[in-house]
């Protein structure tokens, strides 16, 4: 039973720069950008041909940030920019503080009620703990690990986002544009456009996970991030998801928690490696992946812990 | 980190199939382990479990199949229209139609106290919850009114509704309060109803991961608009079953009924106007009609007992069915991976 087929090969990050090539071309879910041999050289072949930024505006500004639950420190005066136009990865070990520096993006670390937080989080300049909550979290939108769709219809899972908080007022045919833009920007319209009055919690977990970012879009966040938003997807799921990311990215600053290396490696354009609550390493993709200055992110990223 | 596990199709080892000892039964049809081979006690553990439950079963069915018998026998569907008057035949006693009405009036009044009330404090506890040291008494004092006996409850209704402030929920005369109306049965029953539905509501709001709540938050919704538009609706079906099983509680009580009712045959309206001239009189329900009519009670005409038990189980059974169909309904709408 063993040698009928030829088991899909598994992708990994090549250390020693020979065999990477190959192996990523003969996937069948990787984009052909020359059947593998065009790619030689450390990590290029996993890459996605996702070209570099057309333009990068700063969205968010991390400064000196902070945040404690009860007297454990989860997250050590971080800074980092959160730019449009570019995908923000943040990776590292289980527990080293990345989803609660996400989280803290939108103040729904506030939810945790021994959470506190030093340091500044700057929106477009502002700072978010002067901004309404609610307001903030429509300008800065979250995706979870979970597709999570809410118990209604696919139309009413948009609508929802658009309506004034707990209120049906604006009638569907008014809402009917914005929420046929919203699928429409997450990749999903075309295949729910018939169906869009079915409960979504029957849609498939990739057709979830997506109409989750597409109920984020429909806010129109300057902001959008994503919680390891692929780690219950099947692979093809996550590369329909990989690849609407990067397409997002010139209209809303994307920043992505991710636990796979080569997910970062494959979407992101910077990367941040934390570790134990410390910011180790912020560069861009192909430097921190290829030439990472710091001993510890050479070590995570090569596989030595983790 | 996938680095380390490189497979190539060459190296990959064969799983290793070691064959099986020929002493040891092969897994039977489906691979369903047979109990063959567990300990004696362990069998006979089994066992028991077996008999007990095809015991109940057998006690459930006989209930049910006896009284459909003599339901169908007794019933006609002119006692359901027809009120109860004095005679000294079975036919000439008429029909228990204020009881059966009696019963829908208590049900609704009880459940419609009952499900808000329930309903919210479940919702806070779950979702706020705060001060810790409230939610703790609440808690308890939930517990406590579930395990208070209802004729304890009765008792304390008729101090409570014989009060002079309270007058005008029942009948009054020359500055004495009856303290004896369907108001003051169903504000006590709604309190046996209550326990079922705030537990009820509270499992299926801890049954909603708590990722389906930052969801809404996180797209700029408040704790309100989200329990009213997310999780109450995910809690809907188990909402309905507290509902449900409040309701049959309230419908099967006889001790509140007989001592806050006034348990008398017929409606006994006071005078104002129309409905609540009803509601602030005396009346019945099935369950003390069924008790009167029974062999030890003072009607004493065991056919209509029969009839009328038939009418109170069918209104059980319907209302189990509903909750199973609202359950069943909720279970193919999809629910969350935690």
């Amino acid at each position: 039973m063993e040698s009928l087929t030829t088991p899909p090969p598994i992708r990994r990050l090549p250390l020693e720069d020979v065999e990477a090539a190959t192996q990523v071309g003969a996937s069948p879910w990787a984009p052909s950008n020359g059947n593998g041999a065009a790619a030689p050289g450390r990590f290029t072949a996993a890459r996605r041909s996702i070209g570099a930024p057309q333009f990068s505006i700063r969205r968010m500004e991390i400064d000196d940030v902070s945040v404690s639950y009860a007297d454990r420190e989860a997250v050590k005066s971080v800074s980092l920019p959160v730019r449009q136009g570019e995908v923000l990865a943040l990776i590292g070990p289980s527990g080293c503080g990345k989803t609660t520096l996400l989280r803290s993006l939108n103040r729904l670390t506030e939810l945790t009620r021994t959470a506190t937080l030093r340091g500044r989080i700057l929106l477009d300049d502002v700072d978010i703990r002067q901004i309404e909550p609610t307001a903030l979290r429509r300008r800065v939108t979250m995706v979870f690990q979970q597709p999570n769709p809410f118990p209604m219809s696919v139309f009413d899972n948009i609508a929802y986002v658009l309506r004034e908080q707990g209120s049906r007022r604006q009638r569907k045919k008014a809402l009917e544009p914005k929420v046929h833009s919203a699928l429409e920007r997450a990749g999903l319209f075309e295949e729910v456009k018939d169906n869009l009055d079915h409960p979504a919690l029957r849609l498939s977990g990739g057709q979830q996970q997506r109409l989750c970012i597409a109920r984020a879009l429909a806010a129109e966040p300057e902001v959008l991030l994503l919680d390891e938003p692929c780690s219950a997807l099947d692979p093809q799921s996550t590369q329909v998801i990989e690849d609407l990311i990067v397409k997002l990215r010139d209209d809303v600053a994307v920043v992505i928690v991710t636990h796979n290396l080569q997910q970062a490696y494959r979407i992101a354009d910077h990367v941040a490696f934390m570790y134990l609550g410390e910011l180790v390493e912020y560069s861009s993709a192909t430097s921190l992946f290829g030439a990472p200055r710091e001993r510890r992110t050479q070590e995570y990223v090569s596989g030595a812990f983790g | 980190m996938t680095n380390t596990s490189v497979a190539t199709p060459q190296t990959a080892p064969p799983p290793s199939v070691t064959p099986s000892p020929p002493d040891q039964p092969l897994p039977g049809k489906g691979a369903v382990e047979g109990s063959a081979t567990w300990r004696l006690s362990d069998r006979i553990g089994l066992a028991i479990c077996w008999g007990l439950g095809l015991l109940f079963c057998a006690i459930a069915a006989a209930i049910v199949v006896y009284l459909f018998v003599q339901g169908v026998k007794f019933l006609k569907p002119s006692m359901l229209v027809t009120p109860a008057t004095a005679g000294f035949t079975e036919s000439q006693t008429g029909g228990f139609s204020d009881a059966f009405i009696g019963t829908l009036i208590v049900a609704a009044m009880g459940i419609s106290i009952a499900l808000p009330v329930g309903v919210g404090v479940a919702v806070w506890l779950v979702e706020y919850g705060r001060p810790a040291a409230l939610a703790r008494v609440t808690e308890s004092t939930i517990e406590a009114i579930a395990g208070i006996p209802s004729i304890v409850l009765a008792l304390f209704g008729t101090v409570i509704f014989s009060s002079t402030a309270l007058g005008f929920l029942s009948r009054t005369s020359e500055g004495v309060v009856f303290g004896r109306s369907f108001f003051a049965a169903s504000s006590m029953l709604s309190l046996v109803a209550l326990p079922l539905i705030v537990a009820s509501t509270r499992e299926g709001l801890n049954a909603i991961p708590q990722h389906v709540r930052e969801a809404s938050y996180a797209v700029g919704k408040t704790k309100i608009a989200t329990t009213r538009r997310i999780l109450l609706p995910s809690a809907r079906p188990q909402v309905a079953t507290g509902a449900v099983l409040g309701l049959g509680r309230i419908i099967g009580d006889t001790a509140i009924i007989v001592v806050l009712l006034g348990a008398t045959q017929n409606f006994a309206p006071t005078d104002g106007i129309l409905p609540l001239n009803y509601l602030r009189g005396a009346g019945t329900t099935l369950t003390n009609f069924v008790y009167e009519a029974s062999p030890t009670g003072n009607l004493n005409q065991p056919q209509k007992a029969y009839a009328a038990a038939f009418v109170l189980l069918m209104m059980v059974l319907v209302l189990n069915a509903a909750a199973d169909v609202i359950h069943r309904r909720a279970r193919k709408a999809g629910t969350w991976s935690h």
